[in-house]
């Protein structure tokens, strides 16, 4: 049963397993978790013919150097990434979206991912990994998850419990496009700030700060003023909020945030545009662009339709 | 007995039970969450309350927030004023190395540390909610003389087990994490046990939590 497995020579920023995550559990204080970015994601596992929710390598930025020991087993890697296959000290430069096969001695060096956040990497087969609550998802924070909730770190092993055998390599032509504005819904405290933080809000552009993860992203830019409180009573959150502190800068929630908090919500990001937000590098700019619910509901709608028509196009 | 039902963003719905935070309000909080959970809803993925909203995610692509408030509208909501709540006893170790803000809390609050340990290790406490961080308890309240502002920078890390004062609520840092409590003392007790997946934390919202100060050498040779 381990005589599969990846050797890790090189762990990467910051590399875990991740799934669909879990729910029902905000109550006690744990938060979804889950791949950050739901269509690459499924998209990596389709691509290697598993179910689109089985568990997956998600990196950021530098990734993981992986030396692959065992019988031939597809791999696939979704995102906007440069990695290298590397047999016999031949370096053949990996294709995203496209499976390929790693035979025992074989290393995949996932370099850099490019102008995006998070990659993924898929195999035809099964990781042996711990499950809590439904799910293998590691949560850093709360030390949850396979791998003792700990991101994987240098020189351990990655075992495999299950090869998928005779699979076709399979292929998607797709290119992720990067989003500038990003849609919102208005906040339930957004009459806690002052006209012109109101219009600073959504006329005036910001910029990714340094200070973001898996947990949430940090903008930087003009000062959002609250002129009835800055600190209300700790209620829930949900992915996507943002939240304004009296600093005035915004921080938006993301998969790992904590599940309450206590500063006012001046906007909600839609779900249709959850994949493309948690991509955006620091320095990126950005710019809100308020929507109404029903188109919301609509825009993810489609969103949803165009993430199961490039699943089936696999 | 929810003042207004509105929607954060478009996968949840935000019930609002008044601005006031006292066990009355937080009672019917608690109702509405056991009621949803207990209906058990297809699309329902997460329930968050809190002292006085409950929050309700769902997946979008089986509910919208229109259909999600209809069925919390027409809700059977529990009727049982006594809701389940268990009496915990946490021990807590104020040694120095632990006691990281009682000096500014005694400058702040113009009284001794003995008295406020006095007044903390005397109260019995109600859990309105749990949650920021898995497990961490939010208690209130605290007498008006040991109410108290946040640091004004918190900190970057409060050690794990940390129980901590702000304005009338008590909490307890169930890990090592940011903020900006005033750090009185420190627990060895395990307050989240991720391995119990059915009841992970020690302490659930109506329960009743009391401290018990403890010695140095009691802490170190602490035993569950």
């Amino acid at each position: 049963m381990n005589k599969n497995y990846f050797e890790i020579k090189r762990a990467g920023i910051n590399t875990t397993f991740q799934d669909q995550g879990r729910s029902n559990l905000y109550h006690i204080g744990i938060p979804f978790s889950g791949a950050m970015d739901n269509r690459n994601f499924q998209i990596s596992n389709k691509l290697v013919g598993n179910e689109t929710n089985s568990p997956v390598i998600e990196f950021a930025y530098q990734g993981p150097l992986l030396k692959y020991f065992g019988d031939d087993i597809k791999c696939a890697i979704a995102g906007d990434v440069k990695f290298i296959i590397r047999k016999n000290d031949n370096d053949i430069e990996g294709n995203c979206y496209q499976s390929f096969t790693l035979e025992n001695g074989d290393e995949i060096d996932i370099i850099t991912t490019n102008k995006s956040v998070y990659g993924y990497l898929a195999i035809s087969g099964e990781f042996n990994l711990e499950y809590q609550w439904s799910s293998c998802s590691i949560n850093t924070k709360a030390n949850i998850g396979s791998n003792n909730g700990k991101r994987i770190e240098d020189t351990q092993k990655i075992y495999i419990s299950k090869i998928n055998k005779d699979l076709n390599d399979k292929k998607l032509n797709y290119i992720n496009t990067k989003i500038e504005k990003i849609r919102v819904i208005k906040g339930t405290n957004f009459n806690y700030f002052s006209e012109e933080g109101k219009n600073i809000f959504f006329d005036k552009e910001f910029v990714v700060s340094k200070l973001s993860d898996r947990m949430g992203m940090r903008l930087d830019g003009p000062k959002i003023e609250n002129i009835v409180d800055t600190n209300i009573k700790s209620e829930g959150l949900i992915k996507g909020v943002i939240q304004v502190p009296a600093d005035g800068n915004p921080i938006i929630m993301l998969s790992d945030h904590g599940t309450i908090g206590g500063y006012p919500k001046i906007g909600v990001v839609i779900s249709a545009d959850y994949d493309k937000l948690v991509q955006l590098t620091p320095g990126s700019k950005i710019k809100f662009q308020e929507v109404e619910l029903s188109s919301a509901e609509t825009l993810f709608k489609l969103y949803d339709l165009e993430t199961q028509n490039l699943i089936s196009q696999i | 007995m929810i003042k207004n039902i509105s929607n954060l963003g478009d996968a949840a719905l935000y019930c609002d039970f008044g601005t006031e935070v006292n066990k009355e309000v937080n009672n019917k909080v608690i109702r509405y969450f056991k009621s949803i959970q207990k209906e058990n809803i297809d699309g329902i993925n997460n329930l968050t309350p809190s002292y006085n909203k409950l929050i309700v995610s769902f997946d979008l692509r089986k509910k919208n927030f229109q259909t999600i408030k209809k069925l919390i509208e027409n809700l059977n909501v529990i009727n049982d004023d006594k809701l389940e709540s268990n009496k915990i006893k946490i021990p807590v170790c104020c040694d120095e190395k632990f006691s990281l803000d009682i000096k500014r809390l005694e400058e702040k609050l113009k009284i001794s540390r003995d008295k406020i340990y006095e007044k903390f290790f005397n109260k019995e406490f109600f859990c309105y909610m749990t949650g920021f961080i898995a497990g961490m308890p939010f208690l209130g309240d605290l007498e008006t003389e040991l109410r108290a502002k946040r640091l004004e920078t918190p900190r970057v890390k409060v050690p794990k087990g940390s129980v901590g004062l702000t304005e009338q609520f008590a909490n307890v840092y169930t890990f090592e994490s940011p903020g900006g409590w005033n750090i009185i003392g420190n627990t060895p007790s395990v307050i989240f046990n991720s391995s119990k997946e059915n009841n992970p934390n020690l302490i659930n919202p109506g329960d009743a939590v009391t401290f018990e100060q403890i010695t140095k050498d009691q802490y170190n040779n602490y035993n569950e």
